[in-house]
Parts: C-alpha cells; sequence; structure tokens
C-alpha cells in the first residue's frame, strides 16, 4: 500500500525524522487555513498523488509541474487554484494522469546539498538494508548505472538492529561536516526505526537535503507498506487513498481476486498467480495483447467467476476472454458450471475461450459444450492462446 | 531417492483442525502419505480421524515430534501465527519444515530467518504448495505428498521441479506426466520475498540426487534467484535444465499476485533473466506450454533419457 507524501511526513514527524514545516489542503477553503499555519516567505506547492516525476509533469490543461517554487504565500494560493481538481500526467501516471485532489504547501528550504537516502528490503539477503547516496534529486537508477560507487549500503541485523558502527559508515561515506553527521546520524536512525515499526517495504528520500546551517531535513517522502502486515496497523490503513486505486482494483479486492488493469484487449481469467502471470505472456507471445492480470485463486467459486466477468466487461477496451483454469483439486466440472452460468448471468456477447484442465476435466468439456453458447473450448494453454487472438483479430 | 522427502518420511501436520489444513491432511492420507500426527495448541489428546486413519492431535511440535517419530512438519497455520510456528518446528529439531501459508508479514519472515541461522531444520515456503516425491501405485499414490499439490498429476520417475509458483508447477508435472516422463520430486519454493529455500538450494540438491536426471525450474519477476541458481548451473550443474520465467508482460512496479513477484529494477524483470539463463546453457521454454518440450529438448542435446 502507497501513501501521500504530506502523509509520510507526518509519519517521519512522529517518529523525529525532520521535515520542512508544511501543510495539505483539499479545497480552496483549506489552502486559506494551511498557509495561515506556515510563515510568510518562499513556499513549494506540491500536488499529492502516489506516482513519481511530479515536478515534470504536465496538467492536461496544458499547465506545467506539478510542484512548484513561490515567492510568496499568495503567489503559492494562486498556483494551488490551478492544481487542484486538475488532472496531472507524469511517466509514472500513464496517458490518463492523476486528478489532484491534495495539494502541500512547504517551505521552501535553502539548499546546500542534495543527498539519497533509502531503505527496503535486501532479498539477497533477507535483510532490510539502508542505500545512501551523494548523489540526491535525481533517478538513483541512473546514478545505481553510471556511478556504483557513490551508491552505499548496509544490510541490517534484524536480531540486533541498526548498529551504531553502520551508521557511522554512512555518514562518514556521504561526507558530512561534524554538525551534519550528528544531524544526519539521528535521522538515520529514526528513519530506520519508522521503516521496522510501521511494517514499511519501503522508505525512500529523494533529495535528504542539508541547509546553510546543517540541518539535515527529508524534503520527499515516498512510502509503501507490507500488504501483508496491514492487519496490525490500523492507523496505516487509514491512510489508504481509495482515489488513487483503479476502482475496478478496489472491487476485485472484495471477491479475494487478485486483478491489475492493463491497456491490452484480451481479458484473462486465470486460478494461480503464476498461472495468470504466465497467461498474459502467451496472449503477448501469439500477437494478442492481454488487458488484464486476474488470479482467482485455487478456489474459483461461481460467485467469484461471476464478480470476475463483470469486473472484465468493465473495461471498454476488453474484445475477447480466455479462461485459463488448472483444476488440480478443484472438480473441473465445478468450474465449468460457473463458467456457464456466469456467462449466462452477464449476458456475455464477446468471444470468449476456455482451456479447462485436471481433475474431472471431461466431465467439465462436456458441460461447456453442452451450454448451447458460444464457448471455445481450447485444448492446451498454447491452443488456447491462439484461438483467442485470432477470433479477437 | 529423490530429494528433502521420501515416501517413508513422518509427517506431522500443524494447524490439522483448521479448515486448510484438515482437508489437505485428508488428501495427503488419500495419497498414502505418512501423516503421523496433528499440532494445534489446546487440543492436545484428540484424534483426526479420516478413513480409517486416526491421528493422534499434540499440543506442541516438541510433544509431536518425541511421540511419533515426525522429522517433517507442514504448516497450515493463519499468517499471524505462522512465523511462530515455523520457529516452533525449528525449536523442535524437525528436519524439515513446509510452510504453504500465504500472507505472512515480511518482517515476520526476516525475524524467521535470521533466527533459523545456524539450526539444524529446512525451511521450504512460505506461500507455497509443498513438496511431492510420487510413489508408485496408481495415480502416484504411495508417495509424500505435503502441502496442496494435487497428487494424482504426478508420476514416480527421475525428472526434478522447483517453482516459485503453484499452478505454474502442475503444469509442467502435467505436461510431463502426459508425456510419459515422470518426477523424482517437485518443490514449491513459493512466491514470497523473503524465503526458507532458494532455486539454487534445490538445484544443488537435484544436482547430487542419483534418480534425478533432468531439472525444470520455473521463475518468475522479481529478485536475482533464479540468476544465481542459473550461474551456478553453468558451473557445477552435470545434468540438463530447462527453464521458464513468468511475467515478461508484467508492468514494472506492480505486485502481479505474489508478494515476491514485482519487477524492482533492469535486472529482475523476465528478459534479463532469460537472457541469463540462455547463456548459462539452460534451454529456455519459449512458453508456459513448452516446459517439458524444453526439457525434452536438452536432454536429447545431453544425451540423457529422461524416461
Amino acid at each position: 500500500m502507497n501513501i501521500h507524501e504530506y502523509q509520510a511526513k507526518a509519519l517521519f514527524q512522529k517518529f523525529g525524522v525532520p521535515v520542512p514545516q508544511g501543510a495539505a489542503a483539499r479545497s480552496a477553503a483549506e489552502c486559506d487555513t494551511a498557509l495561515a499555519s506556515l510563515p510568510e516567505g518562499p513556499t513549494m506547492v506540491k500536488s499529492q498523488i502516489h506516482a513519481g516525476g511530479r515536478g515534470k509533469g504536465t496538467f492536461t490543461d496544458g499547465y506545467k509541474g506539478g510542484v512548484k517554487f513561490c515567492k510568496t504565500k499568495a503567489d503559492a494560493r494562486g498556483i494551488a487554484d490551478k492544481m487542484l481538481g486538475n488532472t496531472l500526467v507524469t511517466a509514472q501516471t500513464g496517458p490518463a494522469g492523476r486528478k489532484v485532489q491534495t495539494v502541500y504547501f512547504t517551505v521552501a528550504s535553502d539548499i546546500k546539498k542534495e543527498y539519497y537516502l533509502a531503505i527496503l528490503l535486501d532479498r539477497a539477503t533477507s535483510r532490510p538494508v539502508i542505500v545512501a547516496s551523494t548523489e540526491g534529486g535525481v533517478e538513483i537508477e541512473k546514478v545505481a548505472h553510471e556511478t556504483p560507487d557513490r551508491i552505499h549500503k548496509v544490510a541490517v541485523d534484524p536480531a540486533y538492529g541498526l548498529a551504531d558502527f553502520q551508521v557511522r559508515e554512512l555518514i562518514f561515506k556521504l561526507g558530512f561536516n561534524p554538525t551534519e553527521a550528528k544531524n544526519a546520524a539521528k535521522l538515520i536512525r529514526s528513519l530506520y526505526q519508522m521503516f521496522w515499526d510501521t511494517d514499511a517495504s519501503m522508505v525512500e528520500v529523494n533529495p535528504l537535503i542539508t541547509t546553510p546551517d546543517d540541518q539535515v531535513l527529508a524534503l520527499d517522502a515516498k512510502v509503501s507498506f507490507d500488504d501483508n502486515a496491514l492487519y496490525r496497523h490500523p492507523e496505516i490503513v487509514a491512510l489508504r487513498d481509495l482515489n488513487e486505486e483503479d476502482p475496478k482494483e478496489i472491487e476485485a479486492s472484495k471477491f479475494s481476486l487478485s486483478y491489475i488493469a492493463l491497456d491490452g484487449n484480451i481479458a484473462c481469467l486465470v486460478n494461480g498467480a503464476g498461472l495468470a502471470m504466465s497467461t498474459m505472456d502467451i496472449i503477448k507471445h501469439y500477437g494478442g495483447n492481454p488487458a488484464n492480470f486476474l488470479d482467482v485463486g485455487g478456489g474459483a467459486s461461481k460467485d467469484q467467476v461471476v464478480a470476475a466477468f463483470k469486473i472484465i466487461l468493465g473495461d471498454p477496451n476488453v474484445k475477447g476472454i480466455f479462461v485459463n483454469i488448472f483444476g488440480g483439486i478443484m472438480d473441473c466440472n465445478v468450474i465449468a458450471t460457473g463458467i456457464v452460468e456466469a456467462v449466462r448471468e452477464v449476458g456475455l456477447k464477446l468471444p470468449l475461450v476456455v482451456r479447462l484442465e485436471g481433475n474431472n476435466v471431461a466431465a467439465g468439456k462436456r458441460t461447456l459444450a453442452e451450454s448451447g453458447l458460444t464457448i471455445v473450448s481450447g485444448d492446451t494453454m498454447a491452443d488456447a492462446a491462439q484461438k483467442i487472438v485470432k477470433l479477437v483479430g | 531417492m529423490a530429494i528433502l522427502v521420501t515416501p517413508q518420511s513422518r509427517i506431522l501436520v500443524q494447524g490439522i483442525t483448521g479448515d486448510f489444513g484438515g482437508r489437505h491432511a485428508k488428501l495427503s492420507l488419500d495419497y498414502g502419505t505418512q501423516v503421523v500426527a496433528g499440532v494445534t495448541p489446546g487440543k492436545g489428546g484428540q484424534f483426526f480421524e479420516h478413513a480409517g486413519h486416526k491421528v493422534p492431535i499434540f499440543n506442541s511440535v516438541a510433544d509431536a515430534a518425541r511421540e511419533t517419530g515426525a522429522t517433517v512438519s507442514a504448516i497450515f497455520v493463519p499468517p499471524p501465527f505462522a512465523g511462530d510456528a515455523i520457529l516452533e518446528g525449528v525449536a523442535a529439531g524437525l528436519d524439515l519444515a513446509v510452510a504453504i501459508t500465504e500472507g505472512i508479514p515480511v518482517k515476520d519472515m526476516i525475524r524467521v530467518k535470521r533466527a533459523m541461522q545456524g539450526s539444524r531444520t529446512r525451511l521450504v515456503g512460505p506461500n507455497c504448495p509443498g513438496v511431492v516425491t510420487p510413489g508408485t501405485g496408481e495415480n502416484s499414490k504411495g508417495g509424500c505428498r505435503i502441502g496442496i499439490a494435487p497428487g494424482y498429476i504426478h508420476k514416480k520417475g527421475r525428472v526434478g521441479v522447483v517453482s516459485r509458483s503453484g499452478t505454474l508447477t502442475y503444469e509442467a508435472v502435467f505436461q510431463l506426466t502426459s508425456k510419459n516422463i515422470g518426477q523424482s520430486t517437485c518443490v514449491g519454493i513459493g512466491g514470497d520475498p523473503v524465503n526458507g529455500t532458494s532455486h539454487l538450494d534445490v538445484i544443488r540438491l537435484f544436482n547430487e540426487d542419483p534418480e534425478t536426471v533432468g531439472i525444470i525450474m520455473i521463475g518468475e519477476i522479481g529478485g536475482s534467484a533464479e540468476v544465481e541458481a542459473a550461474r551456478w548451473i553453468k558451473e557445477h550443474c552435470k545434468k540438463p535444465v530447462a527453464g521458464f520465467i513468468a511475467g515478461a508482460t508484467a508492468p514494472a512496479g506492480r505486485r502481479m499476485g505474489h508478494a515476491g513477484a514485482v519487477i524492482g529494477g533492469a535486472e529482475d524483470t523476465a528478459a534479463a533473466k532469460i537472457t541469463v539463463f540462455r547463456e548459462c546453457g539452460i534451454e529456455v521454454a519459449t512458453t508456459p506450454s513448452d516446459m517439458a518440450d524444453a526439457l525434452i529438448r536438452a536432454a536429447q542435446r545431453a544425451g540423457v533419457t529422461l524416461s
């Protein structure tokens, strides 16, 4: 689960990570209140959407820049009006962009130098790893590729926690002066504590900055959390912003379906995550384009299949459906019956190819064939994929 | 020989009185697996009964292991308690703990994995279909089935299968069995970012196992475990290997069902992993329908008979 920058910074403050003073607003009236809480002077206005690349983004009405520097609070007020309710398109949003429902005002900081700091899981060692660099404010992937020697990492032993020597190691490598070093050490410790205590899966501060008076501040904040651990963090769940999620994905989650929208026109309905991913792949392999990832789980009950069909058909791009089920333990005939009922219930008009394999598959195929519906049967994944690609054309 | 478990292995089931654990304990008993104990705290002294089997239930893994000689555990405990359940198996000195549970917090697994360092127990999973060593009976009955895989699709034989995904494992096994090629052992290592046994761990075991003559390795986007295994295969593996990576069409940054199936950078895409597979002499299955055929091609080239 992702949260907004302003929410992440509120969490930072709670754990003692210094951030520039700021206030969020969702309406014109809230803009006035928010700005009244900040001192007069240079102010940043930042569009709050979950996607990155906001500063270089463009609004659909042509206005450029989702993050703006303003000399005065009055200027900031005017800019906020342009952003609120407007749709911002960035490199990460896709062409549809995201509607800006919240803006965040912060005191503009004097920047001496920019750094990079992040904490995430290192899968190779199964430990949290702190990543830091003197190259802040730029794409870290680029730094890692071009100047890997400027990326510093320490893996934290979960049995002991973050050790002082590891914090010192990072501080020395980043080349802070003594006052900065003291402030940065405290910040790194606090950030790690937040990462660990909240079950975060990633915390990224880009840039982390030093100021002329040697303060160290998190100028930006990107945080995501481990979905598996949300059950023990109601305070984090409360930060979820449904406006940032695809409505079809929200609907799917209500039926324990794992659904992710893509931009193709062949919808898939599959049991199992690995099979669902490779069903998308095989559609592409035979020249088609998958419209979604959809894993109905191991069971695939009739209710789930009906819900899945409705969600799939809610995507106007969909021109055909590929159902790929490996009924290991589940009786294929039960699944086939569910498919037939679902097709009748939603009145499906689009081409449908079903590949059914596994337990009691002969009876399942008979049920599909005798349904009177125009369901095309595929013998193997490859056969079925070629059939749906051909039908969609 | 097979790896990890044999038809003689004595299995206990943690969470045997839950719906999920109970259903699959019954299927394992039907398969002929030696399910000798169940563990549910507070239900010690009761029995799990199915089709003439009467499996004693214990309050702790230590009690179950001591009283029944069980050395392997199948864990079906719900996610908030699953980390604890794994450590209980470790503390009891089991040989193998297979965690089926999906949805364990990553932090719990980070701590569990650290706590397991230096212990004698091997963990497979979590979020995995389990381990099957097929038997010689009808529909491969008489084998050892730990977890949730459909037993009947297997056939006793000489191909090892290792995978992060449940249904893709079944797909590969089904293709092999349909072509009359049997399996030595099939291992689902699970779809989570932190797991107990890696692709490489299983590949090493298959390489050492005299019964296994060929290997199918199935991976997906996210992490570098398949790449690590491929590089080792290039240097050390004496047996033909076929590989498949799911997620060539997955968008970056999205979690594709499995917690660990997310593209983090250029290195953990399907294309990057497939490139490494090819460099390392692994025969790549171009589609998921091609997994068994890919191994047949690799075996022919190596002059190995699979069935």
